[in-house]
């Protein structure tokens, strides 16, 4: 009785025990939850600006709802003003120039080249009214354009070549009345058909998160957290954290995944460690242009082709150009697998007037390598092309591609690149030889977007491994686990292994035949013993 | 034929289990290494860390149970006999000759084993042992207020750990082999689970006895 007691006893502990071993019930990510209750807060707005009677009128001119808003908002302005939005520069510290200022102002790149000269196309995303040529008065605080990011009534929106003035039917009442904190389609409206169409420069920005499944975007998507841009992009005195590193320099007011996810986010240590030198986008961003396709190459040097006499298009099965006369031919991609380059949050840029030294150029170079501790692996666009240049001043050129009418000069409307470079360059007060050619350029766009949910997160195979098609196969340098190895040591370590299995073949084979041979011998022995 | 007692409880436990460990630790090692897939990168680097945490704490207990019960001493080198040893692998084995040296309980290695041994126990396994301790602690950059071991290049670590695991196959291929040379090609073997070895009968031994009767 007692002995099948205690058996019982044993039995049900013993099950116990093995319950607790095997079963393993999901571990809740607290950290996690709590930014999720964090975020799903609602928010509210503690002012509703259609019951101001300011507000209450018929508006003639955008500057006067400037006027209106700096009559209550009176030092709002002066933030705006401070910013880079409004002044197209930023003066920071970068290597090898020193304290620079670097912006839309004087940086060029390998989509549109550049603004100067255009302006009265390009300021349709500058939030400001009437900067249509490079004399734009900075000073004057009723060009600020309020509305552009702040309204909140969809109605809003800057016309074509109007140098940064609203589309003539927007109904600016309507708008002034709706204002309110940034929405996605405020800061959609430039960053995601920057380029001149959607998703021709980041190919992780583009018009799909306006309405996006989880997916595409972890964050923003409507059937998740349907997080807002300044959400992350949060705001201090009008100065917006985060920054994009086709027009930035330096390392100061980024926005990191870090800032609410902290930088130890993963339970398992061993991918924590990873944190301090490869950055979350790396492994949480498998691939960019989920949805539409991203402009991947732009060459001019095909441009300005015509066809009985007139511009033309050709357009691929998804309805992307890859034929403009106006600006030559295009590659598109979708789904693409970043690049991946080593970054330390600092870069440099072709600044207008920069001699170039080496092919293809850099139209911005990101700063970083494995040896430095500040560095980190980020996944990047690379975006390449061809684009005129100077070969006698060496000089990348500014040319004057837009105008509204013929004759001005305008390579969009003339189709000649002299008169585009002559004008461009006498434009900016640089030199223009009278020669020019088509270089190759290379640019690089940091992936920050579109990160995807857990269960696509790049695998660690992906990377450790000896495979030419790795991710980071062509990140050389320094020792990646699975991936590198001491050519010597694996000869050596080979040669060895073979080298002991063929001696213990050998001395084994030699003891078996030496023992066939004795048993013969003994059998022969016996069999004459017998006779 | 007679039988004697040489492996004790701990030191057979021991040894299979280290054997399990090592070889479990290569096929993982070598995964992680990338020559070949078998559980998938992100397994194996799992199965490894926790193969390589049993294997440290079997090893604690080793050196604990070598030191109380002075089995160290098995192992102290001696040149005595081991010429005719190595003479023996290389010529005698072949002519039927008798192991040069005799097995007892006192001294159950003969002199090429104690060398090998040696050598396996203060260089072999301390080479991937402690390059295993730093590759499994290895951490860079206190950009994220980390513990920094940057001094030792990653590499270095590696390549050192790797050529650790390069030299333990080829001592565990030799090692298997040579189990078959003992009195009978199984009876090393079967001495390592059972742990009574059957040994050569020492014949004037016998005819002494027999001289006496």
């Amino acid at each position: 009785m007692k002995k099948s007691i205690l058996t019982i006893i044993t039995s049900v502990i013993l099950l116990l025990v093995l319950i607790n071993v095997f079963h393993k019930p999901e571990t809740q990510n607290l950290k996690l939850l709590k930014l999720k209750e964090q975020y799903s807060q609602p928010k509210v707005a503690s002012v509703d600006h259609s019951k101001f009677e300011i507000l209450q009128k018929e508006f003639k001119t955008p500057q006067e709802v400037t006027a209106t808003c700096i009559s209550c908002h009176n030092e709002r302005h002066k933030e705006v003003m401070q910013s880079s939005h409004w002044n197209w520069e930023r003066i920071s510290y970068v290597e090898g120039r020193g304290l620079t200022s670097t912006g839309k102002k004087n940086v060029l790149n390998n989509f549109c080249i550049g603004a100067t000269g255009n302006e009265q196309a390009c300021a349709k995303c500058h939030i400001g009214f009437g900067m249509n040529n490079k004399e734009f008065d900075f000073s004057n605080e009723l060009n600020v354009d309020c509305m552009v990011c702040h309204d909140n009534s969809e109605e809003y929106k800057k016309g074509s070549a109007l140098a940064g003035y609203p589309d003539r039917n927007v109904n600016l009442s309507k708008v002034a009345q709706s204002v309110g904190a940034p929405k996605r389609e405020n800061c959609g409206f430039c960053h995601f058909t920057s380029g001149g169409g959607n998703n021709v420069k980041h190919g992780d920005l583009e018009t799909a998160l306006l309405a996006a499944d989880l997916e595409v975007d972890v964050h923003m998507g409507v059937n998740g957290m349907d997080m807002s841009c300044v959400d992350c992009h949060t705001a201090n005195q009008h100065q917006i954290k985060g920054k994009l590193y086709s027009v930035s320099s330096d390392n100061e007011n980024r926005a990191y995944c870090e800032d609410c996810h902290g930088n130890l986010p993963h339970f398992d240590e061993m991918i924590n460690r990873h944190t301090s030198r490869v950055a979350c986008q790396t492994c949480h961003i498998p691939e960019y242009a989920k949805v539409n396709a991203t402009k991947m190459e732009w060459y001019w040097s095909e441009a300005g082709e015509l066809k009985d006499g007139k511009p033309f298009t050709e357009d691929d099965s998804l309805g992307n150009h890859t034929y403009l006369s106006t600006k030559g031919r295009f590659v598109w991609e979708r789904n693409v697998k970043p690049d991946y380059m080593w970054f330390n949050g600092t870069a440099d840029h072709y600044i207008l007037g920069d001699q170039v030294n080496s092919f293809p150029v850099e139209m911005n170079k990101l700063f970083g390598s494995h040896d430095d501790p500040s560095s980190k692996i980020i996944p990047v666009k690379i975006h390449v092309g061809d684009q005129i240049y100077d070969p006698n001043t060496k000089m990348l050129i500014q040319p004057k591609l837009f105008s509204k009418e013929k004759g001005d000069s305008a390579f969009w409307k003339d189709f000649d690149w002299h008169t585009a470079s002559e004008a461009g360059m006498k434009n900016i007060g640089l030199e223009y030889s009278g020669e020019y050619e088509f270089v190759k350029t290379k640019m690089y766009w940091p992936v920050n977007h579109m990160v995807s949910i857990k269960e696509k997160t790049v695998a660690c195979s992906e990377c450790h491994t000896q495979n030419e098609e790795g991710r980071l196969a062509e990140l050389t340098g320094f020792y990646l686990p699975g991936r590198d190895r001491s050519i010597t040591v694996d000869f050596f370590g080979k040669f060895i292994i073979i080298a002991s299995l063929l001696g213990i073949l050998l001395h084994g084979l030699i003891r078996i035949f030496v023992v066939l041979k004795k048993n013969k011998y003994t059998v022969q022995v016996i069999n004459e013993e017998l006779k | 034929m007679k039988k004697i007692y040489i492996y004790k409880g701990f030191e057979r436990f021991w040894h299979w289990v280290q054997a399990t460990l090592i070889i479990f630790l290569a096929l993982t090692g070598f995964e992680v290494h990338g020559s070949f897939e078998v559980f998938g990168f992100e397994s194996a680097v799992k199965f490894h860390r926790v193969a390589s945490y049993a294997l440290l704490l079997l090893i604690a207990f080793s050196i604990f149970w070598h030191f109380t019960t002075g089995e160290w001493k098995q192992y102290l080198p001696t040149t005595k006999k081991l010429r005719s040893q190595i003479r023996y692998y290389i010529s005698g084995i072949f002519k039927g000759d008798k192991h040069p040296s005799k097995k007892t309980e006192l001294s159950k290695l003969n002199p090429l084993q104690k060398l090998v041994y040696l050598g396996f126990k203060i260089v072999l396994i301390p080479l991937v042992i402690i390059t295993g301790i730093l590759y499994l602690n290895y951490k860079v950059v206190d950009a994220n207020n980390i513990i920094v071991i940057s001094e030792i290049p990653l590499d270095a670590i590696a390549v050192l750990h790797t050529l650790g695991a390069f030299l333990l196959i080829a001592f565990l291929i030799v090692h298997v082999y040579m189990t078959t040379t003992g009195h009978t090609a199984t009876s090393n073997i079967k001495a390592m689970l059972t742990g009574y070895e059957e040994i050569e009968d020492d014949k004037e031994e016998i005819t002494e006895v027999k001289n006496e009767n």
